[in-house]
């Protein structure tokens, strides 16, 4: 036996998983070190959340082909409580909190301390207390899951899978809706666990990320791995190539966009708070966007971007105020069926909340926007949606075994690709997108990348809410930043740098 | 886990396309018994075994009660009853499974089965109205009802379990203080006729050819179409197996209405109400979006549904065809009785659920419903024929009814 930070924790030896026929992993084997960081890559449906999934005990020792060694020994976990008895705590990709229970609740939920059989508040609150202080997330830990952004979420689920004093812990994808502040603080937060010597697997689609934290890395690529390998033995170039098969090119398209006439103008776009009142969540933001324009929004989590877009789609018809004039016309900010009417589309953030319908088919998923203006009929023509939700799957390289199965069995990059080609279906002048590349990985960006840009210079107006900022400087012609629901900057694309966005951003420099 | 039914047969696990059910018959039985869901490799199969399983019960349930019954339960004459008495569960549970759909509910329906009909019998027995001004007065009335509900519901945000509670107690006293608590004979025979007359025979068979060239131009069509979008594997062979059995039971189902009396006029009714139904939930857009507000009303709404509309004309659609359910009952009893309707709506919403319709919204089919309907309708009719005590009756259907939605969801989590 080697050294005590090379002793092996877990080990995955041929697992096989299917299902209905299609193979999500094949013959994938996997082992993680205590102390150490061990990242999870591939494209989308590759498998990865399927492997975290039977580590972690979604799905029970009978549902797959293979062995988990723990400590050397074989274990069959038969359940996730098993797996957390176990030592293992996760955060999955999509997350798994009861919205109506508070943060506490959440993070205890089934583990809550007791004193003689009684739920020990106090207890509970004063730990909750310190896990929001170690992660720097400032929230009550009374406040409903509900009234959160999906970010703060994530923060909550982090806060959770750390509660639990796990000798292994793993995050599928914790970083795909927070910004680069936040995921500095998970990511030290992961750099002290490691020197505990908790064993950590790390799924991200941000391959930066994956190189400033892991030691070894693992590729999967269609359920089977393709080799194990020590992170500085690799470079990003190889990385991408032995995950997609290929290389490619990681450059933002670099395009100009022709601009036209504006076609959207927000004028003093107000947004309430619905559970505190006086305080708001959007300030009197204004702003026009062009013809062939892509105008990013950037800012910290929080910032309140997001409350913008639904706000100006319509979704808040109560707790919005303000203008909205679109080709010179006013629209009312109370209705997404005018917003789409009027030629508008709106790529939400969270994607299983707001965008999907999970038990319905991809086909069902993909047309039900495009359906009311497909015709002027009533009657569906189902060939001409199936031609065109096909065409749709293709086009989007959308990896599902038809357009019939359900939507939820898709892996996570993919149910995203489904919202975009939706909205695109609509044919829309103004699309509104909230982090449209959220879980998406290193190809279908650039696919994404060069769609916007197509679209831009095809005429379309884009507002591009991102948390990654390279991804906003790359592709905007123009720069909005938020702080605290209002508007603290605006740069063009040729002035525009990191450390200006950033300082605007935390309200240094307004 | 649960260890594999005895009868669970891996061979066939990988089989797909419904023509191994078509072929195999005894299959069904397997399938129930063992209640394992093929791995279904979409919604569409999956829906297309739900209908298969249901069937499959309902020839069990059937065979059972022939056994028990000596026979009798298969006779025209009780066939007949049968089909007479489904009509109005399962024309109320064509209404209740958009509802249902939209994730919505509606417990008024019994009750306002009693308002409808005790208003056309008040019209034609107090105000002297004739046939049709009496028919445009339940139906109205319906229409009517649903669309106060149907407002409360979408645009005063109160959830449509608490309105329609209303309605149920509301809609009840209503017609209890109009009628002032009698019964109130109907005399008009034009009337009786809707629910108690039969087509002539040679009707009933130029329908029942109708039915197969529509059906077989449908099927080739689908199937033809199925084919350019390499849907399923069908065969066409298949296609002509499945439509060869659906014309033996077009015509089992005719002969053996016409081997009594002919095809009851209220089951027409049902059949048109149940056709309607079924093209507008699936081939439509209205439809189609009642599936989508079921499923996730919020990203229904950010994709430009009007979930407002959308509600009201469910339970406006509701109410309609509650208004015809009261009419029909009406009509068949040959008088209206304030209590006429009572508890309707359970066995609508059981119709339903038995039929595969999830409360939770965004799923369930007319068909489902339909043969859910008949399904309930079977065990009141087979039990009564055996004379089994009312309170059997009860405790049978609610066991019924718990047990076919635990293997519903047990068949789900497996899946
Ligand atoms: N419940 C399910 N039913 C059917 N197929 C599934 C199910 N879950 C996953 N799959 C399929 O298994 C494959 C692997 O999915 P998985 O979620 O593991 O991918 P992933 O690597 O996590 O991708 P992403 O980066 O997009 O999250 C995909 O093709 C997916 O469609
Ligand atoms: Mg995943």
């Amino acid at each position: 036996m080697s050294e005590s930070h090379t002793s092996i924790l877990l080990e995955m030896r041929a697992i096989s998983k299917s299902f209905s026929g299609i193979r999500a992993l094949e013959d994938a084997h996997f082992d993680l070190r205590r102390g150490q960081v061990h990242a999870l890559v591939g494209e989308n449906g590759a498998g990865k959340s399927t492997l975290i999934k039977i580590l972690t005990g979604v799905y029970p020792c009978t549902d797959y082909a293979g062995e988990i060694y723990l400590d050397g020994c074989r274990c069959r976990l038969h359940g996730v409580s098993h797996a957390q008895a176990a030592g293992i705590s996760v955060i999955h990709q999509e997350l798994s909190l009861v919205p109506p229970m508070t943060v506490a609740e959440n993070i205890f939920l089934g583990r809550e301390p007791r004193r003689m059989g009684i739920i020990h508040w106090n207890e509970i609150y004063r730990r909750v207390d310190a896990l929001l202080r170690r992660i720097k997330l400032d929230i009550d830990p009374r406040a409903p899951i509900y009234a959160l952004g999906l970010a703060q979420r994530q923060l909550v689920e982090i806060a959770k899978a750390l509660s639990n004093e796990a000798r292994i812990l793993v995050l599928d994808e914790p970083t795909a809706a927070l910004t680069e502040a936040e995921i500095d603080v998970l990511l030290a937060i992961i750099k002290d666990l490691r020197s505990q010597g908790v064993g950590i697997i790390y799924v991200s689609h941000k391959l930066k990320e994956v190189f400033a934290i892991s030691d070894r890395v693992t590729i999967l690529r269609d359920g089977r791995v393709v080799g194990t390998y020590a992170t500085e033995a690799l470079t990003e170039a190889r990385l991408i190539a032995q995950m997609v098969g290929r290389e490619v090119d990681q450059q933002f398209p670099k395009s100009s966009h022709t601009l036209g006439d504006a076609i959207l103008q927000a004028d003093e776009i107000t947004v309430e708070d619905p559970s505190r009142s006086g305080k708001r969540l959007v300030d009197r933001v204004s702003f026009t966007v062009r013809r062939g324009e892509v105008l990013g929004i950037a800012g910290l989590m929080g910032a309140g971007r997001s409350e913008l877009l639904m706000a100006i789609f319509g979704a808040y018809p109560r707790h919005a105020t303000g203008s909205l004039w679109l080709k010179g016309q006013p629209v009312r900010l109370n209705d997404p069926c005018e917003a789409i009417r009027r030629g508008m589309g709106f790529v939400t953030e969270d994607r299983r909340r707001y965008g999907l319908i999970l038990d319905q088919s991809v086909l069902h998923n993909l047309t039900f926007a495009w359906l009311k203006h497909s015709y002027g009929r009533f009657i569906i023509d189902r060939d001409a949606e199936v031609a065109l939700a096909e065409n749709a799957l293709r086009e989007w390289q959308i990896k599902a075994a038809s357009v019939f199965v359900g939507a939820g069995t898709l892996s996570g990059g993919n149910q995203q690709k489904v919202v975009l080609a939706r909205w695109l279906l609509n044919r829309p002048q103004v699309l509104l997108m909230d982090e449209p590349t959220r879980g998406i990985d290193v190809r279908a960006k650039q696919e994404i990348y060069a769609q916007i840009n197509a679209l831009a210079q095809s005429g379309l107006a884009i507002v591009l809410v991102s948390s990654d900022l390279p991804e906003v400087l790359g592709l905007s012609d123009r720069i909005l930043v938020m702080h605290a629901g209002r508007l603290t900057g605006e740069f063009s694309r040729a002035d525009a740098t990191p450390e200006t966005i950033m300082a605007c951003a935390t309200g240094e420099r307004i | 886990m649960k260890p594999d039914g005895p009868n669970r047969n891996p061979s066939t696990q990988k089989k797909n396309g419904p023509s191994f059910f078509i072929l195999h018959p005894a299959s069904f039985f397997l399938r129930l018994l063992s209640y394992c869901p093929r791995p279904a490799t979409s919604n569409f199969a999956k829906s297309a075994w739900r209908t298969y399983s249901m069937v499959a019960a309902l020839v069990v349930l059937w065979a059972i009660f022939a056994y028990v019954t000596d026979s009798t339960f298969l006779t025209a004459r009780n066939f007949s009853n049968l089909m007479r008495q489904t009509t109005i569960t399962a024309i109320l549970a064509v209404g209740m499974l958009m509802v249902i759909v939209t994730g919505q509910i509606d417990l008024s329906v019994g009750s306002v089965v009693g308002l409808t009909g005790g208003l056309t019998a008040i019209a034609q027995a107090w105000l002297g109205w004739g046939l049709w001004a009496s028919l445009a007065m339940g139906l109205t009335t319906g229409l009517a009802v649903g669309a106060v509900q149907g407002l409360f519901v979408a645009y005063a945000n109160i959830p449509a379990f608490i309105v329609t509670l209303g309605g149920l107690l509301a809609w009840r006293g209503a017609i209890k203080g109009l009628s002032k608590g009698n019964t109130i004979p109907i005399n008009l025979a034009s009337f009786k006729a809707i629910g108690q007359d039969y087509m002539p025979p040679a009707i009933g068979w130029a329908l029942a050819l109708l039915a197969m060239i529509a059906l077989g131009y449908f099927m080739v069509r689908r199937h033809r179409a199925r084919l350019r979008y390499g849907i399923v594997a069908t065969r066409l062979g298949a296609v002509i197996l499945s439509l060869a059995w659906a014309v033996v039971l077009i015509l089992a189902f005719t002969g053996t209405l016409n081997a009594y009396a002919g095809v009851p006029i209220p089951v027409i009714i049902w059949l048109a109400v149940a056709l309607s139904g079924a093209f507008l939930t699936q081939q439509t857009i209205f439809g189609r979006y009642l599936f989508a507000i079921g499923g996730n009303p919020e990203a229904a709404r950010l994709s430009g549904i009007n979930l407002r509309r959308h509600l009201l004309a469910v339970f406006c659609i509701m109410g309609a065809l509650t208004g015809v359910a009261g009419i029909i009952y009406t009509a068949r009893v040959g008088a209206a009785s304030p209590d006429a309707g009572r508890l309707l709506e359970l066995d609508a919403i059981a119709a339903c659920v038995i039929g595969g319709a999830s409360l939770m919204g965004g799923r369930g089919t007319v068909l489902g419903a339909c043969l859910g309907a008949l399904f309930m309708a079977s065990l009141d009719n087979g039990m009564s024929l055996k004379n089994v005590p009312d309170f059997t009756q009860d405790i049978v259907k609610g066991a019924i009814l718990v047990t076919a939605v635990g293997l519903d969801v047990w068949g789900r989590e497996r899946s």
